[in-house]
């Protein structure tokens, strides 16, 4: 069978990897999504702080004999105090002035982080291996599917929808939604307000780090995972819509898709597809697809 | 006028000759009684693991070794830089060298943007360039020149090998993984042509954009191309991520995959689980015989990883070049290079190797194949030796060259 002259064989397997692609664009831009969103910062260490996800579990399990599913919380949970250490520490004294100082000092933390690990690591990177319950895969007749891959779409989006129900449709969000809109309105009611934003960086940077332990066994784990993706990442969420939460995982998963059609049709232009899109949509909807318009 | 003002300078002149002559032993001939080498290498960047630090310490394991034996009357200094992989950072430092720090030899230079670059720089100034890292034939081919010598590897000897021996042991259909800029073209090109002239045959390519983090994609493509190996003309990360999500796809071992530039720290890096049976080919191989081991385990005690053909191919080079400054009693560059040139390179890294008039250093490359985590007995212990590929065959034939120092008939 054909559709558009390619083998529906190929085309299946290429949605799906694209889907599997897209989930992970997802959790980032998600991470990136409600950082800026609710505190208004260009989060530009978010792909060092993937990194340092992948290598806590890396580290974790080299030094400590943490396992995957330890390491799936663990290293969020290190990352989420590091986020916690940077806001409290350094992006604190920020807040009053444009975002652009936001933007240049997380991009020189991510600089920073990338520097150290590549000093102490090398740039080669080393493996690590999914959990033996996920090896292996099953044949859906027109792909192999390893079926660490379909966990990894099943615990990204797991991941997504949850935050996005606390976001949108708890009191808790309904609070941290107004703090960044009133922030003294809302101190004046008795809640504090910096605690609140502290945590939320940290929840942002944890996600960064979930998605880091994530990738780790599909892809090596080395100091520039995170820069070779972060450009993409920005671009899902500027198209997404800055700050929008179900923008960003509605546009990760959508674009890993057409990237991976690309892939199929015009392998060159993979590299670019996601730019070409994200002018198009600029030049449409400045606000990006679900922004709110100004 | 004019006569008796230049007078006294022609008699000073003369005999300021004068005394040189009577006071300069042979060797004071080395300009201000000093060889200084210049690292040019990627301490930072993507091809920090295959070469960068270890490659200074190799230069420096040259060195201390060249000046512990030979006490030669002259000092010997080391210099490095990053040049990040970018040829114009690269082209600087090396004019910068040649002009105010009076640097006489420029060398390693991984990355062939970096190579062409500095070899340019270098015979404009008149001094040498040592290439021990950087793979393109380019380098003594269109662009050789008489200062310039590449020593190690280059893309036809890795891709002559590799391709050559599974093409011969079966692998006759074949389908390239490239990276989609001048070296993934050229080193596709060459293991092409090689393919075909034994006998087998290119279903396609896929161009995939550099450097990437996802292959799966292309995977799949070649995958359902229907070939037997799989052709990775790609290097450092983009090959170490081909090679392990290959493993995830179940596209190995149905397929077998065929690394045309593949290094040591790669495979340290992937492991045996997922290399296993894959052929490769190299220059050096630490694990080769005696005298291999001993010079690697020193190397080892000053870096903790096992030494790259780039890594001991450097010592090599540096080493081949200050043992003709002693010889040639000159740093002066013409008189080292007829030098070199004329001497066999007899060490750990090369038997019998011997510098053609392109700059092509010529020498045995080996054919390898990653062992079965079974088979590794010691750590590093990565490769059974398959076969040894004579200087002769495993470079381009000086017949074939593009080199204009090389005179055509």
């Amino acid at each position: 069978m054909t559709l558009f002259g390619l083998s529906s064989q190929a085309l299946f397997g290429q949605l799906l990897l694209g889907l599997i692609n897209g989930s992970f664009y997802a959790v980032l831009s998600l991470g990136l999504a409600v950082i800026f969103g609710l505190l208004n910062i260009i989060n530009f260490a978010h792909g060092a702080l993937y990194m340092v996800g992948a290598f806590v579990a890396l580290l974790g399990l080299e030094y400590l004999g943490m396992n995957y599913w330890v390491a799936l919380v663990a290293a969020p949970l290190v990352v989420g105090l590091l986020g916690v250490v940077i806001e409290r520490g350094l992006l604190r004294h920020l807040y009053k002035l444009d975002h652009l100082y936001g933007l240049l000092l997380t991009f020189g933390l991510a600089l920073i982080a990338e520097g150290v690990f590549k000093y102490f690591f090398g740039v080669s990177g080393s493996s690590y291996a999914p959990p033996e319950q996920l090896q292996g895969g099953v044949d859906l007749g027109f792909m192999f599917m390893p079926l660490y891959r379909g966990w990894v779409v099943l615990a990204s989006l797991t991941v997504c929808v949850a935050t996005w129900y606390v976001i949108e449709r708890t009191p808790l969000g309904a609070t941290l939604r107004a703090a960044t809109e009133k922030p003294q309105l809302v101190q004046a009611l008795g809640i504090n307000v910096p605690v609140l934003v502290t945590a939320t960086y940290g929840v942002g940077v944890a996600l960064a780090a979930f998605a880091g332990v994530l990738a780790a066994p599909v892809m090596q784990v080395n100091p520039v995972m995170g820069s070779n993706l972060i450009i993409v990442v920005f671009a899902v969420v500027v198209i997404g819509g800055m700050g929008s939460i179900a923008g960003s995982i509605v546009t990760g998963l959508g674009l890993g898709i057409v990237e991976g059609l690309t892939k199929l049709i015009y392998p060159e232009a993979s590299a670019v597809v996601i730019f070409v899109i994200m002018i198009v949509v600029l030049l449409l909807r400045p606000a990006g697809l679900f922004g709110k318009q100004a | 006028m004019r006569f008796t003002s230049l007078a006294p300078t022609a008699f000073a002149a003369a005999l300021a000759t004068a005394f040189t002559a009577a006071s300069a032993p042979a060797v004071a001939q080395v300009s201000d009684n000093a060889v200084r080498i210049g690292v040019l290498t990627d301490l930072s960047g993507v091809y920090s693991d295959v070469s960068g630090k270890g490659t200074v310490i190799a230069t420096q394991m040259a060195i201390d070794d060249f000046v512990a034996k030979e006490k030669p009357a002259f000092k010997v200094e080391l210099v490095s830089a990053d040049h990040q992989n970018k040829g114009d950072i690269a082209a600087n430092k090396a004019r910068e060298w040649f002009e105010r720090e009076k640097v006489d030899v420029a060398s390693e230079l991984v990355t062939t943007s970096v190579a062409l670059a500095v070899q340019k720089i270098a015979k404009e100034k008149n001094r040498i360039a040592l290439i021990s890292g950087a793979a393109s034939t380019r380098v003594t081919n269109e662009d050789c020149n008489d200062v310039t010598v590449h020593w190690t590897y280059d893309t036809y000897a890795v891709a002559n090998g590799t391709a050559k021996a599974v093409t011969k042991t079966g692998g006759k259909k074949w389908f390239f993984l490239t990276a989609d800029y001048a070296f993934g073209h050229s080193l596709e090109k060459d293991a092409s042509e090689v393919v075909k002239a034994n006998g087998g045959e290119v279903l396609g390519a896929v161009r995939h954009p550099f450097p990437g983090s996802d292959f799966s994609s292309f995977l799949l493509k070649a995958q359902s191309s229907g070939a037997q190996i799989i052709g990775l003309a790609n290097a450092g990360g983009d090959t170490i991520n081909s090679i392990k999500q290959a493993a995830e796809f179940g596209i190995t071992p149905k397929q077998s995959l065929a690394g045309l530039l593949m290094f040591i720290t790669d495979v340290h890096s992937l492991g045996l689980k997922v290399t296993q049976n894959m052929y490769l080919t190299e220059g050096f191989y630490w694990n080769l015989n005696d005298e291999t081991r001993a010079w690697s385990k020193r190397f080892f005690d000053a870096h903790k990883r096992m030494p790259t053909m780039v890594q001991a191919g450097q010592y090599s080079s540096v080493m081949h070049y200050l043992k003709a400054v002693k010889a040639a009693g000159t740093d002066d560059t013409a008189k080292v290079m007829a030098q070199m040139k004329k001497t066999p390179v007899n060490d750990f890294f090369a038997k019998n190797g011997s510098i053609r008039a392109d700059g092509r250093m010529v020498h045995d490359m080996y054919l390898l194949q990653v062992k079965k985590p079974a088979e590794s007995t010691t750590p590093w212990d990565y490769y059974h030796v398959r076969a040894t590929i004579p200087a002769a065959e495993a470079f381009q034939p000086l017949a074939a060259s593009k080199c204009p120092l090389v005179a055509k008939k």
